[in-house]
């Protein structure tokens, strides 16, 4: 296994594709190829919104042992992340986190934090600290 | 497709089930431009569009549902439903079948169908972290399963749902994009309540005509 697979991992999920994939692009300008990253953006017809099967895929994409945290910009990316949480069966489940922190920004300095190998817990607090609880 | 069949009626299930859905599909194809024009005052406009990718989605394996057992048919028809609707109403619409399914599969009989549906709506208020006066599926959810629990005949029923949705027209939304206009939700129906009260409405017709009880 790479020091990549042991990262935690980062998936960005927005309503619209050009926005996951621009927050992902800064992603990787700030912390290369050393943390596994995955994002998706639209509906299953291609159209603004999200995707459940789509977010299971990013998932997988971006799976470790260390644990994946998800940025969301509104509801229905939220509420499809949950479902795919719920999907993506038992024993995953407990090691994927959504953070409740704005979707650009949070990614980019929870990817700088699981880069340096931060546990999932501190990846996603970190992340938080960005929004006023 | 759901509820308690009389034994003593002669309803093919497999070919009901085919019918209800049929009957859901094309009562979501007349109000597809409805429906977003609903969600375009207070959302983003795409509901009717979504729910028709979900109903066409559904339809389209209608076959292979109806040769299901009830319980893996309703939990199939709920990731069907999730996978293809797309907005938030895809887990929450995904969810309450899911449920029923898993309930179901757990070995309680469909006598027990209007807890089963309560229990449902529990996990769907869960899902959207919702609950009722939100203006949302919920407020029709929720007084549908209490009329459930009175065994209130369903062709009556089928004919109080609309008046559920119509109750969120005064209400202010606090949940999923049209809460951002706070106050300006006031005065036009929620899409997703209005699209579950034509479904629900739909079924229990349905089955009222099929005989169930």
């Amino acid at each position: 296994m790479t020091d990549r697979g042991e990262n935690v991992g980062i998936v960005i999920v927005s309503h619209s594709p050009l926005v996951a994939r621009g927050a992902a692009d800064m992603v990787r300008q700030m912390v290369g190829d050393s943390v596994p990253l995955a994002w998706c953006g639209g509906n299953p017809a291609g159209g603004l919104g999200t995707d459940t099967g789509a977010i299971l895929k990013a998932i997988e994409e971006a799976w470790s042992e260390a644990g994946v945290a998800i940025f969301v910009d509104l509801g229905g990316a939220e509420t499809n992340s949950e479902m795919a949480i719920e999907m993506i069966g038992k024993q995953r489940r407990a090691r994927i986190a959504i953070c409740n922190a704005p979707i650009v920004e949070g990614a980019v300095i929870a990817a700088a934090e699981a880069s340096g190998g931060a546990s999932l817990a501190k990846v996603v607090a970190t992340a938080q600290e960005l929004s006023p609880s | 497709m759901i509820v308690v069949r009389d034994p003593r009626s002669a309803v093919d299930p497999s070919a009901l089930m085919c019918r209800v859905i049929e009957a859901c599909r094309d009562a979501i194809v007349v109000r597809e431009a409805y429906l977003c024009d609903l969600d375009c005052a207070i959302g983003d406009g795409d509901h009717g569009t979504n729910m028709r990718r979900g109903l066409d989605a559904l339809a389209a394996e209608r076959q292979r549902l109806a040769g299901m057992p009830l319980a893996e048919a309703m939990s199939a028809a709920g990731t069907i439903l999730v996978m293809s609707i797309g907005g938030a109403a895809g887990p929450l619409y995904g969810t309450l079948l899911l449920e029923i399914g898993r309930e179901l599969s757990t070995g309680r009989p469909e006598t027990e169908f209007p807890e089963i549906f309560q229990h449902a709506v529990a996990a769907v208020a869960q899902r959207g972290r919702s609950s009722l006066g939100e203006k949302t599926l919920l407020d029709v959810l929720y007084p549908l399963s209490d009329e459930l629990i009175k065994h209130v005949p369903l062709q009556h029923l089928a004919e109080k749902i609309q008046g559920f949705a119509d109750m969120t027209i005064d209400m202010k939304a606090m949940r999923g994009r049209a809460s951002f206009l706070g106050g300006r939700s006031i005065g036009h129906m929620d899409p997703g309540a209005a699209s579950c009260a034509l479904l629900a409405a739909i079924v229990c017709h349905e089955l009222a005509k099929a005989g169930a009880a």
